[in-house]
């Protein structure tokens, strides 16, 4: 690829407002016995951030996916400048100028990011190394991003692989780019940012396609909001209307489309009464000085000091990749210490497995939902007892009890809410959100006494992040110590009794859930990071 | 996983509930018989350009392998090692191990078997003889897998390699073996000592059939139900489908890497003893029916479900057992029959891909 065109520079069309760059005439799209999208109609232009908003499951990664020649459509058309198009590859995608960023991530671990993002150009051309370091540098510059361009994918956390992946749309030359939640793992810093690059690329006359959760984001960043429910169009709001409305209808409007029966709740937060833990007793959790070293390049966690009081929630704040990820695995088990202690209820358990660890009451709720969190061609009802095969009643001298583990995946899908058209259905066809409540589930089943929650409510929709919190308000509240890893600030804020402030591998501080909190997290995170880079 | 994409695909395919779109069972059964009978043609052409009538080639196959009472006979009985082969490969492929090393893990158990049989014969009863050298053939082809198990399950070496590379050093240590440590010296032609008929494996009503057919049986079976059905084969599996989940949930993923070797390859082992003590006698230098090749097949045809297994162990060896005779009577080399399944396996798996490619267009 010569250099140039690793470059995003769109060509600027001036095309009359009128005219969309892609239509979509009453698309179908539907998967055994559910429909996921239906007569779809969406016109999306140049110059506009078009906003697609949906609860879990409503059809917006399926739309993608068609749009991106992953799926091709049941029934209707997809219209490119003007003519019905058939999408029959991603490559073809890539063709007509149409780029995506995925809601999960699509690297290939083994490689490098450069690699990565090599990939795709023709065979026969040499790696244009020193053209993509060019490029990379350009647009980490212009929206702040910070990669290793050979750092292994594989040991970069979810959030640095989202940027590698922003960054990989940006690198291609496309009129119409389309966003799948990619903010769901960046900071309120990155986001603002994306959104101001969002705004940029539009006013060079890309059109975009925005995915998110977060009402605010829809608000601040779109020109234009459609709404999916049920894989039908429910709703548009034009960009005048947008501009007309103030907040607080906006977001009554937005919401009532999206769930037609709830109320928007006004608040999208719990509010916790805070409680100051009594630390007199002994700490059901103490990290001594623990020290994990990162694998090829990535963060390593060093001399981390921390106690967790039953019923305590600690929020372990920061910016994605700074290690929060290896103090839950060091805790659950999945990671050796270099050095340091590991007491939980007053016994050491460095050189307990995974397994004797959660026996002990310990559980982890992985944010990497798709690698690690679950088995995508095994059913939904197999995942939700993942962690305790062999266990009676569900399994009885070792042999199945296949009417006893349906009995409980049915119970556990209906109190979660995870829309899923069968407890058969492998959980990797189910839509993110329902993938994510479905692991939720399995972590708060049984005897408890430690929760680690690392992004316990990403890619879940309005609703079910209210619930959610609720859930682990809850947990907090019955008297089991919690460990709350986000790298959404407002939820650390709302739920958690003690914040400790990740920043580099290390703690950078640990501070009380006070008014003034937030301006003290926030500092710390900015301090910590600006200290070493 | 380094055994990638394929093997995942497998375990989709094992596990995704196939009667998911309606027609499932019918569906299933034209994607495989007709691939079958596809191959037939084709391979029925090819004779035809060798200048030999198909027609007469197959009808020989058929009347030699299945429909004579000696042909039936000799047929089920080679399906006793062959479904220790695939019991042992089910359990392997379905954990996500490829274990490629069958040629080895079997000539050293068989060779094992044929070297303790007829010397523990002075010392025992021979129900007891026959079970002492089960067990050894079974052991030491655990032992041949022991490398490629502890180098995968604490190094991450991908035992394609190595099992391959193990299974050419067995081949020639059985080779060895027979040459130089267990030669009979009462014949001319190197081999080991043979195990008196009354001595080997007894036979089922009357018939040549002996009881290999039901040790193959049961063991075939029991590694379905046990994958199946049993918390243990659900731990192989989800290491197998995805080895970092596995180690998430708490499963000891090396433990059961190395115990999934154990297994499948001294289900292996046993194949190579049940050949010797039912079948065979004895072991000549140089003597590698190379079983692994075959089977490796037959258990993806089958999608890795042991039922099925035994419906195409059943058509390999009559296949097989048909095609020795033909090869005698119509001249046509006895590899012809693994021909005639390679066609099968190519046919399969381009009408397998076109079927997902047409799902993934329609309507899924
Ligand atoms: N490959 C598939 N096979 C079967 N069903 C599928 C498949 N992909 C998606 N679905 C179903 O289609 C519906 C829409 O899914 P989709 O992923 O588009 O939702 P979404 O709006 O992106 O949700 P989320 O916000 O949770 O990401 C869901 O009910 C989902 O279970
Ligand atoms: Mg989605």
């Amino acid at each position: 690829m010569p250099a140039d065109t690793l470059m995003a520079k769109p060509h600027a069309r001036p095309q009359p407002l009128a005219a969309p760059l892609v239509a979509l005439r009453g698309i179908g799209k539907r998967f055994a016995n559910v429909v996921a999208n239906e007569s779809i109609d969406l016109e999306l232009r140049a110059g506009e951030v078009h906003v697609l908003l949906g609860e879990n499951g409503a059809g917006k990664s399926t739309l993608v996916a068609l749009l991106s020649g992953l799926l091709q459509p049941d029934a209707g058309q997809i219209i490119v400048d003007g003519s019905p198009m058939r999408i029959l590859s991603p490559g073809a995608a890539l063709a007509l100028g149409i780029g995506t960023v995925f809601q999960h991530v699509m690297l290939s671990p083994a490689l490098t990011v450069a690699e990565n993002l090599l990939l795709g150009q023709g065979w026969w051309r040499r790696p244009a190394r020193a053209a993509l370091d060019q490029a990379v540098g350009a647009i980490a510059r212009d929206f702040g991003l910070n990669v290793d361009l050979d750092a292994v994918t594989g040991e970069l956390s979810l959030g640095e692989q989202q940027q590698v992946e922003i960054i990989r749309g940006l690198l291609r030359q496309t009129r119409l780019l389309i966003f799948d939640e990619s903010t769901s793992m960046l900071t309120p810093q990155g986001i603002e940012e994306l959104g101001a690059l969002m705004r940029r690329l539009v006013e060079r006359g890309l059109a975009i396609v925005f995915i998110t959760h977060k009402l605010d984001e829809a608000r601040r960043f779109g020109d234009r909001i459609t709404v999916l429910r049920l894989g039908r169009k429910v709703g548009e709001i034009s960009s005048e209307r947008l501009e007309a409305l103030d907040d607080a209808s906006a977001h009554q409007e937005i919401v009532s489309l999206m769930f037609e029966t709830i109320k928007a709740t006004g608040e999208a937060v719990v509010g916790k009464e805070r409680k100051r833990v009594a630390m007199s007793g002994k700490p059901l959790l103490e990290l001594r000085d623990i020290t994990v070293t990162g694998q090829s390049g990535s963060t390593g966690i060093e001399a981390i000091s921390l106690s967790v009081w039953p019923g305590e929630v600690l929020g372990i704040a920061g910016i994605d990749g700074n290690g929060q990820k290896l103090i839950a695995e060091a805790i659950a088990g999945q990671r050796r210490l270099d050095s340091g202690k590991i007491t939980f209820g007053g016994i050491a358990i460095d050189n307990l497995d995974v397994g004797a660890r959660r026996k002990l009451g310990i559980r982890y709720l992985t944010d990497d939902r798709l690698s690690e969190g679950s088995v995508a061609a095994f059913a939904v009802s197999a995942n939700l007892l993942l962690k305790e095969i062999g266990k009676e009643p569900f399994w009885s001298r070792g042999f199945t009890r296949t009417a006893v583990i349906d009995v409980h995946a049915n119970a556990q899908v209906k109190e979660f809410d995870v829309r899923t058209p069968s407890i058969r259905t492998p959980i990797g066809k189910l839509s993110g959100g329902n993938i994510q409540k479905a692991l939720l589930a399995r972590e708060l089943f049984g005897d408890a006494r430690l929760v680690i929650f690392s992004k316990p409510t990403y890619g879940l929709d309005y609703n079910n992040i209210v619930t959610s919190r609720r859930r682990i308000a809850e947990v907090g509240a019955r008297g089991i110590a919690v460990i709350l890893i986000s790298t959404d600030l407002e939820e650390i804020l709302a739920l958690s009794d003690r914040i400790a402030v990740m920043s580099r591998g290390r703690i950078a501080g640990i501070l009380e859930n006070t008014g003034d909190a937030r301006l003290a997290v926030g500092g710390l995170m900015v301090g910590g990071a600006l200290e070493h880079g | 996983m380094n055994t990638g994409e394929a093997d995942g695909n497998v375990i989709a395919a094992v596990d995704a509930p196939t009667a998911e779109d309606g027609s499932g069972v019918i569906h299933i059964l034209l994607l495989t018989v007709g691939p079958i009978v596809l191959a037939l043609v084709i391979s029925g052409a090819l004779l035809l350009i060798l200048g030999v009538n198909p027609l007469t080639y197959y009808a020989v196959v058929l009347e030699r392998g299945l429909f004579t009472s000696l042909g039936l006979e000799q047929s089920i009985t080679r399906m006793g090692p062959l479904l220790l082969v695939a019991a042992g490969l089910i359990v392997a492929f379905r954990a996500g191990i490829w274990n490629l090393g069958v040629d080895g893990q079997f000539l050293l158990g068989a060779v094992l078997a044929a070297a303790s049989a007829p010397a523990l014969a002075h010392a025992l009863p021979p129900a007891l003889v026959l079970l002492a050298s089960a067990i050894l053939a079974a052991i030491v082809g655990v032992v041949w897998s022991l490398l490629p198990a502890l180098l995968r399950a604490y190094h991450g070496v991908n035992e394609i390699i190595t099992t391959l590379m193990m299974t050419f050093l067995g081949t020639s240590l059985a080779n060895v073996l027979v040459k130089l440590m267990f030669l009979d010296p009462a014949t001319t032609v190197p081999q080991t000592r043979t195990l008196p008929v009354d001595d080997r494996l007894p036979r089922l009503f009357g018939t040549t059939i002996n009881a290999g057919l039901l040790i193959g049986l049961l063991a075939i079976v029991g590694v379905q139900i046990m994958m199946a059905h049993t918390a243990f084969g659900l731990k192989l599996r989800t290491v197998g489908a995805n080895p970092v989940a596995a180690a998430h949930a708490g499963l000891p993923v090396a433990w059961l890497t190395v115990l999934v070797f154990a297994l499948s390859a001294g289900l292996i082992g046993l194949a190579g003893a049940v050949e010797v003590l039912g079948i065979q006698g004895n072991v000549r230098a140089d003597w590698n029916p190379a079983y692994g090749l075959a089977v490796i097949p037959l258990v993806f045809l089958a999608r890795l479900n042991g039922y099925a297994a035994i419906a195409f162990v059943f058509l390999f060896s009559v296949l097989s057992i048909g095609g020795e005779s033909a090869a005698r009577r119509v001249g046509v080399p006895t590899f012809f029959t693994l021909v005639l399944i390679a066609l099968i396996m190519i046919i399969l798996a381009t009408v397998e891909y076109a079927d997902q490619r047409a799902r993934a267009g329609r309507a899924s």
